[in-house]
């Protein structure tokens, strides 16, 4: 039978990308739709109708939505090329680091580009507290899945793609040399995967939509005062 | 096989209730070990040191943390009995879909109604009532979330039945007048050992809040 996978996804969605990484891993051949967030199209509110988000894998007419969610349904029916740990303690570690990227360390990140002052100086402190933890899960690894990319680096595969985004945005360097080789290293060896090269998003219009981003967030900032 | 399970919780905790009900469908032996959250233990600082919170599962020595994370795990590793994913991919990833929606939404709708005054109370109670709209809808007709049997998207919502009156009192509302299927649908679930076993009564629930949070 025929399999019919789909991907909604737009140009720049770092967790629709993670979806993008782990079909095209696993070499499952799909089509993908892209969509504009600002007019999202009537297939995208019925196939995710609770969150109305990107990414969204349609596979033989089933939606599923969430990247996490996705990834942990891509591994399940496409048995090659496993990406998530086969022991249930690793799996739940990460699992757990997964969480702490999208709950945690994300805001974390950002708040370091919209804050300003003093605000900005513990924003700054706390995105480099939760980094510090990146930093020590990549002890004695090259990737966070091991010798190969897995589930892990693909969670963690805004960190690689967005902080120098933003950090070249705002002339900031938050993840530095001195406090971070291990992360910076592992940055490197994704990005040079030649999956995750292929699929980058281009640098320029990422800049382009995160400077307006981070103006409009900075803005409101202030407003708040 | 000796294994040793240890869980970290605080009574009243939604999230570690949802481990000790996972824990007692499965007939996992385990001892219960009481964090009050205000005097945290150097136990769960060492176990939990990147969010210093409960529940916290320790088996053979080993921490897991995050409720819904500790439930899979505890699924995984006790497959043998009592399954609380289904087994099909699709189904799976549904079950783990809404177990999210719930995290992302209920806690928080839920405390916004005790949180907010004025005009951003009347926003709170409708976010509220749409949330559990939702999940009013996700229902359905169906048993259980899951749909025949008892399941992880149950486990995740079930827990805070123990807040109803809490919502009741601070919403200015009636739970059972609004989401009747969430309701009926809770006193099935109570029907079974684990959850009734494991749940606080409502009111000790309410006493505890205002308490804890210096509502009276």
């Amino acid at each position: 039978m025929a399999e019919e996978v789909k991907l909604f996804r737009n140009w720049s969605s770092p967790f629709a990308l993670r979806v993008v990484w782990a079909l095209q891993l696993k070499g499952v051949p799909y089509d993908t739709i892209y969509e504009d967030l600002s007019e999202k199209s009537p297939l995208l509110l019925h196939y995710n109708p609770i969150h109305k988000k990107v990414p969204v894998l349609v596979h033989n007419g089933k939606p599923l939505a969430e990247s996490l969610v996705i990834l942990e349904y891509i591994e399940e029916t496409w048995k090659q090329t496993p990406l998530f740990p086969e022991d249930p303690y690793e799996r739940s570690t990460a699992r757990f680091w997964a969480r702490f990227g999208d709950d945690q360390l994300l805001h974390s990140v950002f708040n370091v580009f919209i804050k300003q002052g003093k605000e900005q100086e513990e924003a700054i402190a706390r995105a480099q507290g939760n980094l510090k933890y990146l930093e020590e899960e990549l002890r004695g690894k090259k990737f966070f899945s091991g010798e190969k990319i897995g589930f892990l680096d693909l969670a963690f595969g805004w960190v690689a793609n967005l902080v120098s985004v933003l950090e070249e945005i705002e002339g900031l360097t938050l993840i530095e040399h001195e406090k971070y080789p291990l992360l910076l290293a592992w940055i490197q060896n994704f990005i040079d995967a030649p999956i995750i090269k292929e699929s980058w998003p281009p640098r320029d219009k990422l800049i382009t939509k995160y400077r307006a981003r981070i103006e409009f967030y900075s803005s409101k900032e202030a407003a708040k005062k | 096989m000796g294994d040793e399970v240890v869980l970290l919780d605080f009574w009243p905790s939604v999230f570690g209730m949802r481990v000790r009900i996972a824990l007692a469908e499965k007939g996992i032996e385990y001892e219960y070990k009481d964090d009050n959250l205000r005097n945290k233990s150097d136990l769960l600082l060492k176990m939990n040191p990147v969010h210093k919170k409960v529940p916290v599962l320790i088996h053979n020595g080993k921490p897991v943390c995050e409720s819904l994370i500790i439930v899979q795990y505890i699924d995984e590793v006790w497959k043998d009995k009592s399954p609380l994913l289904p087994s099909d991919p699709h189904q799976r990833a549904h079950a783990r879909f809404w177990a999210d929606f719930v995290d992302q939404k209920v806690y928080a709708v839920g405390r916004k109604l005790w949180e907010t005054k004025r005009e951003e109370q009347e926003a709170a109670n409708k976010d509220f009532l749409e949330t559990f709209k939702t999940l009013e809808t996700e229902l359905g007709e169906k048993p259980y979330f899951g749909g025949e049997t008892f399941g992880f998207v149950d486990i995740s919502l079930i827990t805070f039945y123990s807040r109803f009156y809490l919502y009741e009192r601070f919403g200015k509302l009636s739970m059972e007048a609004e989401f009747p299927k969430i309701v009926a649908w809770a006193k099935r679930c109570l029907q079974k050992e684990s959850v009734a076993n494991t749940l606080p009564d409502q009111k000790k629930i309410y006493e505890f809040h205002m308490k804890w949070f210096g509502l009276e």
